[in-house]
Order: C-alpha cells, then structure tokens, then sequence
C-alpha cells in the first residue's frame, strides 16, 4: 500500500514546480533544472548505497557513460533521437552489470576500492580515445530536437521524467525485491542462510541503479547539451555519496535534499568565493555532529513520533 | 534424513571438526552436546553452508550438499538459527519474517508489486505460532534479547523447512524463558511437523527434550544414541558429564 497522505502534498509539490518557470527568471530555472539531473542522479545511487548498503563510490562513471552515449550517438549517427535516449541508460546498465559483476564478489570497502579502479578505467579511456570521444575537449553542441531545445521545454522534459523515476524506485523499493534488499543491507549473512542469492540480488540493484544513474546523464545532455570528462571524474562520485548522506541515505527523498544543497553551494556560494567547498566541508561537519541521519532523517524524527513509540513499545 | 559422516573442517592447523558423524532421522529432535569448543557450532556452520568441509560426506534427503552455497542449502528445506542474535535489527518484526516467507515463495525479485500486501497471511502465521503479533510492528533490534533469539526461529520458519538446525536457541536466556522457548521448540515440532537439531548446554533441557544425543569432544563424535545409553556411557560421563 502506497502511503496515501504524501500524495496530496506531492501533487501540490509538482503543480507548483510546473508553473515555476513562468515566474522566475532564467537563471533560476536552469539551476532548478540542474538540481533535478542531479536529484536523479544522486537517488539512483541511493538505491545501492543507502537501500543497498554496498560501498558504490564511482557511480558518476554510469552518469557520464549515459551522456557520452547519447552525444556520441546524437553527433555521429543519424539515428532518431530518442534511440539516443534510450540507448544511453541501457549501456550504461551494461557498464554497471560488468562493473557490478566484479564489484559483488568482494564486500564493503574492497568492492568500493575496486570500483573506483574499475570506474577510473573508464574515465581513463574516454580521456585518451581523442579521435571518437574528443578527450579532454568533450563534446559540444549536441543536437536536439526543436520541441525540447528551448529552457523552458528542457525543464518539463526534465521534471517530468523525475517524476516518473521517483514513482518507479518508490515502487522498486516497497517490493519483496526492494525489501530484501534492505535485509541484505542489514544482514549479508543470515540472508544466505534463507536462501537469498545475496550476490545476484546485489547486482540486479547495481544494474537499476546504474540504468537510472545514465538516464540522469541524458538528462543532463538535454539541459546542457555537451559533455565532458570530468563527469566520469572520481571527484563527482565523491559529491553524489556525499549528497546521500548529506541528505539522510535511509530515507527515500533525502537524496534530493542533499543535490539541492550541494548544487546551490556550489552555484551561490562559488560566486563569491572559488572556495565553496571549505563551506561545503564545515557544513558536512556541522551535519555529521547535529544531524548523523541527514537533513530528511532529522524531519523524518521530528514529524513522525509514532515510529519511536513503537520503538519504545518493544523495549518493554 | 540428514546423514553426516566423518566430517572435516580445519582452519589453519586447528582441526575444529575432526570426524564428526550424525544421523537425524525425519520427525527426530536431535541434540549436540559437548564442552564449550568441542566444534558443535563449527559443524552447525559447515552442515548449513556458511563453512565448506575439507572432507566428508553430507547426505541430505540421499543427496550430498557438501559444497553447496548456502542460499542452495536453504532452498533443499533446512533452515537455522544462529547462536548469537542474527537479524535484521533496523527492521520490524513482520518484515524480518516476510523476507524468508518472500524468500521461500521465490518472490524475492519481484519488481513493482508492493510487498506489504504479499503473503500476509503465511508471514502472520508464524508470528502467530511464536506468539509475536503483538510485536509484529516493533523494529527487531528494540526487542529483549530473549525476543530476539525468538524472532531468530520465527526467521527460520518462514523458510518453511523440513530440518530445522536450532545453534543454542537459549543461549543468554534466563532459566523461565529457557523452559518456555524449549516448550515452544516442543510445541512447533509437532504443529508443523519438524526434524529438529539443536545444541545446547543446558543438560536437562537436553535429556528431557531430545529423543537423540551426539555427544562432540574435541571435534569428534564420541557417541550418538537415545538419552539412557549416552548417559550411562563412561566415556561420556568421564569427558563431559562428570561421575556423580
């Protein structure tokens, strides 16, 4: 059963989003569009970090894997373009099953240390293959087709699509898939002893994940329309994981919260000081002291006291 | 049913299992004694998969499953329990038991069908059994250690299995909750039919319970038979219970 009293408040959430860009000026639109990419982009992850309790530290490669593809495809082929759009989540769920292949094999931080070698390979070749990828240049100028080409469509476009994801993870999370899952997180062990292949069930989740983490690069492709290297960079990654935590990684919208937070810093803040991230690392601080569940986790304590209740009801 | 012959499981130099044999036959509750370190849990974990024997055979329903993952072992129809609390604390209680009831429906990977309207019923059941539905909304790791150990059985009856491998279900308990978690052990072998093997350390829970003992020292089986015959053993009583 679908919580029924968040979907008054998400309707009115969206409504307002939707007739946003007709009040606000450019500038604002394009970032809030950014956010969004970026939201998808960093719940994605959420679905094998906070959901799935695996160490995913180069998940910015599945972004950048999903951009590439549809520029490349969009700039050298003739191809329609949403063959692009869909092609670009598929390999990067091919990457993410290769990767993930390996990566179930070991557990906790050795499958994050091998990604981030296995990732860095990939952001490696793009970087040197000058002749189809265009190196360190990126690609620019990708095309795209009229109806979605001004601001205002991208952001629609973008919103949309959001949209659609959030219910499909919502879905994806309160399923028997999604709950084990959440057991595997909590306990590798005692899953196997109930018949659970916890390896395969781990890389199924890398493979949706990673599905949605290049979706988010196409996305990214239709509000910028280029791309370049440094999405495929470790440093991303870094920022994706710490979205999650910042905003709360065992809550399902947190995510979003911590995207939000960290594009603004970086838009707002890098306008007065290129060293927006020492900001950034005193709030990261400040967080992990006052809020060790993140932003959504501090609401979620703070609006929901029946869960402690029942907390309390057991300890009797 | 299950047939465990000569078994062999060293870590390093350290031969924790030396030559254990045990036999459970269907409908039997089975113990394992043996001083603290006699291999007992050691032989739990390699029987179940979680440790793969170096050598033996282990015959399940007449086919080996020695090697097997323990997922695999799972699905042929033996469940257990762990000596030390093994749940999923951030869990409620109905949902640590659904995951094995999801898990042995084979509905673990179903996508976009909301699981909190998927084998209630089933999951329900066995908190009923327990006597848990009272506590099926409470988070698993909030519940008293004795719970705890509890809900460790309800984990292993949603697995719905023909053997049931019990590693100390009383361990840390006091004496009142023992005699009732050995009642209700009692009281489910009946209601669903179980093969039971369970270590423990209480000897009178034991010898009032168990139709069959082993009795393990230093990783070998000394003796395996019904209650009389192991207690008036004399190896036995030298090694383990101590002459009166």
């Amino acid at each position: 059963m679908i919580r029924l009293k968040w979907f008054g408040p998400s309707i009115v959430i969206f409504l307002v989003l939707f007739i946003l860009p007709s009040f606000i000026p450019r500038f604002y639109t394009y970032i809030l569009a950014l956010i969004y990419v970026t939201s998808l982009l960093a719940m994605s992850l959420n679905l094998v970090v906070g959901h799935g309790g695996m160490f995913q530290f180069h998940h910015g490669v599945f972004y950048g894997v999903g951009a590439y593809t549809v520029a490349l495809m969009l700039t050298k082929t003739s191809l329609p373009m949403w063959t692009g759009f869909i092609a670009g989540p598929i390999v990067a769920a091919i990457i993410g099953f290769i990767i993930g292949w390996f990566c179930v094999r070991l557990t906790r931080l050795y499958f994050g240390m091998l990604q981030i070698s296995l990732g860095s390979l990939i952001w490696a070749i793009v970087l040197r293959w000058y002749s189809f990828t265009g190196g360190d240049d990126g690609i620019h100028g990708v095309p795209i087709a009229p109806f979605l080409s001004s601001l205002n469509s991208s952001y629609y476009f973008i919103l949309i699509v959001l949209v659609i994801c959030l219910i499909v993870m919502y879905l994806i999370l309160k399923s028997p898939f999604g709950n084990t899952l959440q057991a595997i997180r909590d306990n590798p062990q005692r899953c196997e002893a109930i018949g659970i292949n916890v390896r395969r069930h781990q890389l199924i989740a890398i493979v949706i994940a990673t599905f949605f983490g290049g979706l988010a690069g196409v996305l990214f492709v239709v509000l910028e329309r280029s791309v370049f290297t440094d999405m495929l960079f470790w440093v991303l990654s870094l920022e994706i994981f710490i979205m999650c935590l910042l905003g709360g990684w065992f809550t399902f919208v947190g995510p979003i919260f911590g995207a939000a937070i960290i594009v603004a810093l970086r838009t707002f803040v890098s306008i007065f000081t290129e060293y927006w991230t020492l900001i950034l690392g005193v709030i990261l601080i400040l967080i992990i002291f006052f809020l060790p569940e993140g932003v959504m986790g501090y609401f979620q304590e703070i609006f929901k006291p029946r869960t402690k209740e029942t907390v309390k009801e057991g300890t009797k | 049913m299950l047939q465990v012959e000569t078994v062999v499981k060293s870590f390093d130099d350290f031969k924790a299992v030396n030559g254990a044999s045990l036999s459970v036959g269907k409908g039997e509750i089975v113990a394992v004694i043996g001083p603290n370190g006699a291999g007992k849990t050691t032989l739990f974990n390699v029987i179940t998969g979680l440790l793969r024997r170096d050598s033996g055979k282990i015959i399940f329903k007449g086919e080996d499953i020695g090697g097997l993952p323990p997922y695999e072992i799972c699905k042929k129809g033996i469940a257990r329990s762990f000596q030390i609390v093994n749940i999923f604390p951030r869990l409620t209680v109905f949902r640590n038991v659904q995951v094995a009831v999801l898990s042995q429906q084979r509905r673990s990977n179903t996508l976009f069908r909301p699981a909190s309207s998927m084998v209630l019923n089933e999951t329900n059941n066995i908190l009923e059994s327990v006597g848990f539905l009272d506590k099926a909304h409470s988070i698993a790791g909030s519940l008293s250690h004795g719970d705890q150990k509890i809900l460790e059985i309800a984990i292993a009856l949603g697995n719905e299995p023909e053997l049931l491998i019990l590693d100390e279900p009383t361990a840390g308990m006091s004496p009142e909750e023992t005699s009732a978690t050995m009642e209700l052990v009692k009281r489910l072998a009946q209601m669903r039919g179980l093969t039971i093997l369970f270590c423990e350390h209480d000897m009178d829970i034991v010898f009032s319970v168990a139709q069959s003992i082993m009795v393990m020292h230093q990783g070998r089986t000394l003796v395996q038979g019904k209650p009389e015959e192991v207690r008036n053993n004399p190896f036995v009583q030298e090694a383990y219970l101590g002459v009166e």
